[in-house]
């Protein structure tokens, strides 16, 4: 059955939000499609009269770096962010974690703010954002604004955001400097739906083999993805080496909600991946921070 | 309505669409571009893949619209007039293509990589087409298509796109050479003409409303309002079937709609037909169905006990099948060492790409037609014809080309209810299942529970084997009892025991059906009892080769059925071959890194060939010459993928002593071409290869008689070679011959029915099987012990199939049956809770990707069938038997974790490896 009846292709934000307000709530921003088309199909969300394409907005699409940050458009697709050389050295988890999305026809189409829009706390997309501590600039009605990335999960698969009026125009970061480096690394599962078991984005800086200041991002770990504060807080101010791995890891277990979700994974299983998780993730980090060396791992073998 | 105007290979175009319409729609329906496929409609298969920008994008999610102003390329713009593109032609001559039905999808993605990488490495191919999938398998023809192309491409040189092969006995002029398949032109140029690539003036769409329970009596259907909808044309329900209501292909017991109760989720009730697709899915959504929802039962154990909710009303017990030989009590008393161990398989899905899509219309001459890819078409004549309450000769079924099979398209499907339907409105009418319901709907592999009892001497004899079996039937009968027979037959493994007893149980559930597919049974029996071999191994000490060498079938080995066997049994050297392959390869392999551990594991397997078991196996064939000097051969047997216009042509030429190129093919039209009986038990390439050749042989007889007349000369100096009938110095062209008959009134061609030898039925001894295939596999594979995570580096094979009539076409057959082997052991399960299909789309089902492809080395064994042609033995599905416990072998090698339930669940793994227990 049609599942909308009109399509709007709009050419600025501004318009797209005018476009959304037309339809009162029955209206949906259409980015990439791959996660709302098939939701939409499968009857998983509520039905609309209007979709609102944002594809054609140039303003979402571009990636740059200006005034000590690295800015990147809600409609920069996953192919477009994984050839990113910029990216690559200074958002080195960012361009891992969109690399194994799907395989390349999703990539070419789907984007980093759909990813984030669709809210799931394990959005690979989402976790390295997270571990990157990102903003994303909201626009809506009223105008736009930054909100911390954090910020726009309520709930697995729901989003802070008004989808019936806001959209996310953009993301902005802080690039790896020196001393700076991070990772993203997931465990899947060969059966059953592309979604990971778990995955963890990692961000440190380390001066001197000592680590200074340490972001960890997790997830399905609760609700929303988890930035395991504890774990980091251990981490920092020690001279950073592969035997605090096991210590690291019971801090992030004493923070992460770990589920079994049926056909996926089982919650004991979950909690034996912290530690390997970590194991692949944080040294890598720190090793990148240390030596300034970065070679993204895994690209495109999710 | 909206115009998009955007470049459609390099044309400029404006076509109307709607607001809604996917590029994919938009293609195929109002373009007429149909060579881009689809398999799923959920972003999930690939095969719709067409460049936008050049860009490689899945075109039934992509929203038509957005498409405005940009360049499209589609399949169809490949080829310059007849000219193909290199990788068409690299596609062709590679053996890529086998159902065909991705290929559309896999060259476009390949097109897209090769654009901008014009040296891709195995690496870069993997990334590519990683989500573009192939469910016939062949990912390493793929891989060396597109490698061949790039590279003519960049020399701007033609290049030999053949793959290496293994190594076969000598050709003949035509057997034994790897010809490309007569259809692979059309399948890799988008021509290929499917079910759903179809459409006729006036044509409807057709719908089905499915059971809303998977146990439930009806109490009340009414459609008055779905009928009072606008566009819809029909609604019609069990009361309006005028014949038989139910169809069947050994038991009648399923219900076309359903009468009374609906027994699984995918049960039909009522089917619409109207103007469009959508106007049919809401006419869905009105009709009202009151259900008085039943008790389910949905594992097969629990349907045998006493007190079980009733699918039929005759009892669950479909079939109990029995196997004796010997005493076992004897057997296991004799025994030093007795292990009993249970294994599980899951429910299996074929996922064959092109979903089941059926035409109905009625022809010029007053009769029905039935366009459909069937694996059956004369039985589903009969089977249309007596819902209709017509003669059979009332009906034509008219084979499409089919998107895979595998098994799963035996049963009925939308025949039936297209003809019902055409019969309701006079007009064509095309019923088309979405991914969805093709998973729901159509039966699967049998999910077993198998328990495998071996006594044996401290040596290692056999001294007995006792299984018990239970088999998921699911809501009807299908070919269930014919499965778990074969299931049952080959318990033991392919081994000379003394004492064997063997029950089965075949049970009705309220799962969806369990029907044929390609081992039909056989993969879950091996996979119990070749688990079972490597655990006795370990038992007694002794290696696992020589364990199964000590015991396997020879020559002279009587089976566990009684039958002895006389010849063509290959068994010892393709595990001598394969045992010795892992031997060498063992030195050379790399050790694993830190955490992880690698180990080979192998497994032999058998399977019949042909029906077996005293039902008459047939086939029938008719060769034409024409005044051209072409030859048709003309049988209704399937093509799903496996080769067999390849086969038939083949054999035709060789004996007519024609250019393979010079031999056509024309299959599954029940009106022109002779019954192949059905496409199913490795049979084909035995009966119908048979058939042809014989057919062939009578026409050469009869050329023979006619020139000897003509000529004076006596027949044995008629030669006939390279298309030419040599006469005592003349060389005449077969365009000649064909004058020469047409001036004698005569008619150039020849039918045979070819006979396949006589078997006996279960319980009877002599002959159950005219011939059995046999292979020996071995895998390596790396357990991850930090994750659990087990990948396949590798594999070695060794089958014995006869005789290779197409190199090319066979090795595509066993790759394609290791990588579902494969996926059955490591991606694949079929879920179903408590009658609810849980697995009801196909991201959650995983079919291997070329991810997912290891390395296979092959090694062909050619011990002769005297019966067969030219030797030849069936190979459809032999491939994927013994791979299911190679693999878990192996993963027991590496990790010491014994695995009783497939598929490979790194979850129990893990958890099995960190408790220290031994089963996962
Ligand atoms: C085969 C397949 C495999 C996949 N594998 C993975 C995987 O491995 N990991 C993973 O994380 N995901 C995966 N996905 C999911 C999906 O591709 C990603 O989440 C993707 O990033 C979503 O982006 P999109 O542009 O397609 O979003 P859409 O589907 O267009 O939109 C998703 C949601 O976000 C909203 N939205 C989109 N853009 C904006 C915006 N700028 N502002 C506000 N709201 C917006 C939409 O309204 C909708 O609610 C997979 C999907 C498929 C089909
Ligand atoms: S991905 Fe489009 S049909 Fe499967
Ligand atoms: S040839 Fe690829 S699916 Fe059949």
């Amino acid at each position: 059955m049609p599942l909308w009846e009109h399509y709007h292709r709009p050419s600025t934000v501004d318009q797209a939000i005018d476009n959304l307000a037309q339809y009162a709530g029955r209206a949906r921003v259409l980015a990439g499609g791959t996660d709302l088309l098939l939701e939409m199909q499968q009857g998983r969300t509520a039905p609309v009269t209007a979709v609102v394409d944002i594809t054609q907005i140039s303003e979402i699409k571009t990636i740059e770096e200006a005034d000590g940050y690295i800015l990147i458009g809600a409609g920069v697709t996953h192919t477009a962010i994984t050839h990113a050389t910029l990216l690559a050295q200074k958002a080195t988890c960012l361009v891992e974690s969109c690399g194994v999305i799907g395989g390349p026809q999703v990539r070419n189409v789907a984007t980093l703010g759909g990813n984030v829009a669709h809210a799931l706390p394990a959005g690979d997309g989402t976790l390295s954002l997270i571990a990157l501590d990102a903003e994303a600039e909201v626009a809506g009605p009223k105008g736009r604004e930054w909100r911390p990335i954090g910020s726009l999960y309520v709930g697995p698969g729901k989003s802070a955001l008004d989808h019936a009026a806001e959209l996310i125009v953009r993301f902005r970061l802080k690039p790896h400097t020196a001393g700076e480096g991070s990772a993203f690394k997931r465990i899947m599962r060969p059966q059953g739906v592309a979604l990971p078991i778990l995955g963890l984005g990692a961000w440190v800086r380390v001066a001197g083999g000592v680590v200074e200041a340490a972001r960890i991002a997790l997830g399905p770990a609760g609700p929303r993805p988890l930035r395991a504060g504890q774990a980091e807080a251990f981490l920092v101010g020690k001279a950073f080496s592969r035997d605090l791995l096991p210590a690291l890891a019971e801090h992030v277990l004493a923070e992460a909600r770990l589920r079994t979700s049926p056909h996926r994974a089982t919650a004991e299983y979950r909690t034996e991946l912290i530690l390997p998780l970590l194991a692949r993730a944080v040294p890598l980090a720190v090793q990148r921070a240390t030596t300034g060396h970065v070679t993204p791992e895994g690209i495109g073998e999710g | 309505m909206k115009t998009l105007t955007f470049t459609v290979n390099g044309a400029p175009t404006q076509v109307d669409v709607e607001e809604h319409d996917y590029l994919a729609e938009v293609l195929r329906n109002r373009l007429g571009l149909t060579g881009t496929k689809i398999g799923c409609n959920e972003a999930e298969c690939g095969i719709c893949t067409v460049l936008v920008n050049g860009t490689p994008v899945v075109a039934c999610i992509y929203p038509a619209l957005r498409a405005e102003g940009a360049s499209v390329e589609t399949i169809e713009g490949l080829a310059q007039g007849d000219k193909l593109h290199p990788l068409q032609e690299a596609f062709v001559e590679g053996g890529a293509p086998q159902c065909g039905y991705c290929i559309p999808g896999i060259i476009m993605t390949a097109k897209g990589l090769i654009d901008t990488n014009p040296d891709p490495s195995d690496h870069d191919i993997k990334v590519a087409l990683k989500d573009t999938l192939c469910r016939c398998a062949g990912y390493s023809f793929i891989t060396h298509a597109i490698q061949s192309a790039a590279k003519q491409l960049r020399d701007g040189e033609p290049q030999d796109h053949l793959p290496s092969l293994p190594e076969t006995v000598a050709p003949l002029n035509v057997i034994g050479r790897p010809f490309p398949r007569p259809d692979a032109r059309l399948k890799v140029t988008g021509k290929a003409l499917y079910s759903d690539d179809f459409a006729f003036p006036g044509m409807l769409h057709a719908r089905t409303l499915r059971a809303k329970y998977p146990h439930a009596r009806i109490l009340k259907i009414d459609t008055s309002r779905a009928k009072a909808l606008p566009g819809v044309h029909a609604v019609l329900t069990a009361d309006d079937i005028p014949g038989e209501k139910n169809h069947g292909l050994v038991i009648q017991d399923w219900p076309a709609l359903a009468v009374d109760k609906v027994r699984y989720i995918g049960d039909p009730v009522a089917i619409v037909a109207a103007d469009t697709r959508d106007i049919a899915s809401a006419a869905l959504a009105l009709i009202e169905v009151d259900y008085e929802v039943l008790p389910v039962v949905s594992d097969p154990v629990k349907a045998h006990e006493p007190g079980a909710p009733l699918v039929m009303e005759s009892g669950n017990l479909l079939k109990h099948i029995k196997v004796r030989r010997g005493d076992v009590a004897q057997g296991f008393a004799e025994a030093d060492l007795i292990l009993e161990e249970t294994f599980h398989t899951p429910t299996y899905e074929h996922a064959f790409l092109e979903p089941e899509c059926s035409i109905g219309r009625i022809a010029e001459d007053g009769r029905y037609e039935i366009i459909v890819g069937s694996q059956i078409p004369y039985q589903d004549r009969s089977q249309v014809a007596r819902c209709l309450g017509v003669p059979d000769d009332q009906v034509r079924i008219k084979g499409a080309l089919i998107g895979g099979g595998f098994g799963g398209k035996e049963d009925i499907a939308g025949q039936v209810h297209v003809a019902l339907l055409t019969r309701a409105t006079g007009r064509p009418v095309k019923m088309l299942y979405d991914r969805h319901e093709s998973l729901i709907f159509h039966p699967k592999r049998h999910a077993t529970q198998i328990t495998v009892k071996i006594g044996a001497k401290n040596d290692g004899t056999l001294t007995a084997v006792e299984t018990t079996l239970y088999g998921d039937s699911g809501a009807y009968a299908s070919l269930g009892e014919k499965v778990m027979t074969r299931a049952t037959t080959h318990s033991a493994g392919p081994y000379e025991v003394p004492n064997v007893k063997a029950d089965c149980y075949a049970m009705y559930t309220n799962n969806p059906p369990s029907g044929a597919f390609r081992g039909f049974g056989v993969l879950q029996s091996a996979f119990a009892v070749e688990s079972a071999m490597d655990m006795l191994a370990e038992r007694l000490g002794i290696d696992a080769v020589e364990l199964r060498r000590k015991n396997l079938h020879r020559v002279g080995s009587v089976t566990n059925t009684g039958q002895t066997l006389r010849e063509s049994v290959g068994l010892e050297k393709c595990l001598e071959l394969v045992s010795a392959e892992v031997t060498k390869r063992k030195e050379t392999t790399q050790p694993a890194s830190k955490n992880k551990r690698r180990a080979w594991g192998l497994a032999v397997g058998y399977k019949n060939t042909g029906l077996g078991g005293g039902a008459p196996d047939k086939s029938s064939a008719e060769v034409e010459l024409y005044a051209d000097g072409t030859v048709q051969v003309r049988t209704s047997a399937a093509e799903i993928g496996q080769g067999l216009v390849g086969v038939v042509a083949m054999c035709a030429a060789e004996e007519l002593g024609l250019k393979y190129e010079d031999v056509r093919v024309l299959l599954s039209d029940t009106d022109l071409t002779p019954d192949g009986g059905p496409t199913t038990a490795s049979r084909q390439t035995f009966v119908t290869g048979n058939a042809a050749r014989m057919a062939a042989r009578t026409l050469r007889n009869a050329i023979e008689a006619t020139l000897s007349e003509l000529y004076d000369q006596p027949p044995q100096n008629i030669r006939f070679e390279e298309g030419l009938a040599r006469v005592n110095g003349h060389s005449l062209p077969m365009s000649e011959v064909a004058q020469i008959f047409t001036r004698q009134g005569l008619q150039p061609k020849a039918t045979y029915e070819y006979w396949a030898p006589k078997t006996q039925p279960l319980g009877t001894g002599g002959d159950m099987h005219f011939a059995f295939s046999y292979a020996a596999q071995a895998a390596e594979v790396e357990v991850d012990l930090d994750t659990g995570e087990v990948k396949v580096l590798q594999m070695v094979a060794a089958h014995d199939i006869g005789r290779a009539i197409n190199p090319l076409a066979l090795q595509g057959q066993i790759e394609g049956g290791m990588v579902m082997g494969l996926g059955h052991a490591m991606t694949e399960e079929f879920i179903v809770e408590d009658g609810i299909v849980f697995t009801d789309v196909l991201a959650r089902y995983k079919m291997p990707s070329i991810k997912h492809a290891p390395p296979i080395t092959s090694f062909i064994v050619e011990d002769a069938a005297s019966t067969g042609p030219y030797g030849a033995k069936g190979v459809g599905e032999i491939a994927s038997i013994p791979t299911l416990a190679a693999i878990s072998n192996a993963v027991y090698n590496a990790c010491g974790v014994r695995l009783h339930k497939l598929p490979v669940d790194q979850d129990s793994l893990l958890r099995a490896l960190k408790s220290g227990k031994r089963t996962g």
